[in-house]
């Protein structure tokens, strides 16, 4: 990183929240529906842009608000502009995509409580400008999007044997039951942040040595 | 009587929120480090589910659905939760100071419990009337408690024990999760 001054810029705020604190397998917020509606990889996928949406919007208006509401009521003012728009894509999923909102069901009107909306709306929305905020929003959504959506996709390839729908395994796969119930979800990503967790290991080593040889 | 026999076996083995449903997986893995603070968590958040579920009720079927207001539901009930989240604090605050240093940061968090919410939903998507609705609540409550104080016992053992660095922290008690959600499978025949 060339800019090593504290200001913080829309792209840096972006890149912050899709990878650098990635909401789910670093700040390990949101794990509710991580967990709950990944069993197929259009689900995740849909999940994830709904809370983007709403992420999105709720950081730019209490960013613009943030001056306005006195300290003490704040967590319920939050709460009401996150609930506000929470409730706008529940009734337009409803409208316009009634299935996927079936199979999504109550984790729609649960991203009101989804605690990566309220801790970007306390810590991030709170202290800086719109612009910014709204970077943070999208960061930190579509970070929390490719982490569900490689979770479900995951989930998906050994639970059904396909992958958004189109099967991949061979006929004679066996698909693993347990992987669409809840004992999978959790292993799954258990063996995930292993994974991940090693592979920033690595990049942190090699980033260790090039300083050094520099 | 044989329907509150349903709902407390179903609620609190069958349909378990945290095992067999993936709700509150946050406070799940957040707060069961250690055995006595999940303790506390647990009750908390029972006796705020419990209260929960029977003021949203009221607020459902005497202020919504006769204004043929329901889409508000997730707003209205939201806040319901978090006056009550507050007056508990302001409560223990007054009535019991230790409770509450103990607590601590968690009571506040129950607000942003997805249980809490689910459970509200669910009693009236299920159609309970007020007492079934209360019970309910009460027992996906008792249900959360057992799940996070039986992951509590199990990591404080896991402290104690020479894992692989890279199983240490979350990625076990992620593991242990699902070893757990496999045994409570096994009460799916019950009902």
């Amino acid at each position: 990183m060339a800019d090593t001054s504290k200001k913080l810029t829309f792209w840096g705020t972006f890149m912050n929240g899709l990878v650098t604190e990635n909401p789910t397998f670093t700040l390990m917020l949101g794990m509710c529906p991580t967990l709950g509606v990944t069993t197929a990889a259009m689900n995740g996928v849909s999940m994830g842009l709904a809370t983007t949406f709403v992420l999105v919007f709720s950081n730019l208006f209490i960013s613009l608000l943030r001056n306005i509401i006195p300290d003490k009521v704040r967590i319920p003012s939050y709460i009401v502009i996150i609930a506000s728009f929470v409730t706008m894509i529940d009734l337009m999923m409803q409208a316009y995509l009634p299935d996927l909102r079936a199979v999504l069901g109550t984790y729609i009107q649960l991203i009101v409580v989804n605690c990566i909306i309220f801790a970007r709306a306390e810590s991030f929305a709170a202290k800086n400008p719109p612009a910014l905020s709204v970077a943070d929003g999208l960061g930190m959504g579509l970070g929390f999007t490719i982490s569900i959506t490689l979770l479900s996709m995951v989930r998906e390839l050994f639970g059904s044997g396909s992958v958004f729908g189109y099967t991949v395994m061979p006929a004679s796969y066996q698909p693993m039951a347990i992987m669409n119930m809840v004992p999978g979800g959790f292993i799954t990503l258990g063996l995930m942040m292993i994974v991940i967790n090693a592979i920033k290991k690595m990049a942190a080593g090699r980033g260790r040595r090039e300083e050094g040889l520099a | 009587m044989s329907t509150f026999l349903t709902i407390l076996i179903g609620q609190i083995l069958v349909n378990n929120y945290v095992m067999c449903q993936f709700f509150g997986i946050c406070p799940f893995l957040g707060v069961s480090k250690k055995f006595d603070t999940a303790l506390g968590m647990g009750l908390a958040v029972t006796f705020v589910i419990t209260v929960a579920s029977f003021f949203t009720w009221l607020v459902q079927n005497f202020l919504l659905v006769p204004l043929s207001l329901e889409y508000l539901q997730t707003l209205a009930f939201i806040l319901v939760i978090a006056v009550l989240v507050q007056v508990v604090e302001m409560a223990l605050k007054k009535l019991s100071p230790t409770l509450y240093q103990a607590l601590g940061v968690y009571l506040p968090l129950i607000t942003t419990n997805c249980v809490v919410l689910a459970v509200a939903i669910n009693n009236i998507t299920d159609g309970y009337n007020l007492l079934e609705s209360t019970f309910s609540g009460c027992c996906a409550a008792l249900g959360f408690t057992l799940s996070l104080l039986l992951l509590a016992g199990i990591r404080e053992r896991m402290e104690l024990s020479n894992m692989p660095k890279w199983m240490q922290g979350f990625p076990g008690a992620l593991i242990m999760a699902g070893m757990m959600a496999i045994a409570f499978m096994g009460f799916g025949g019950l009902i």
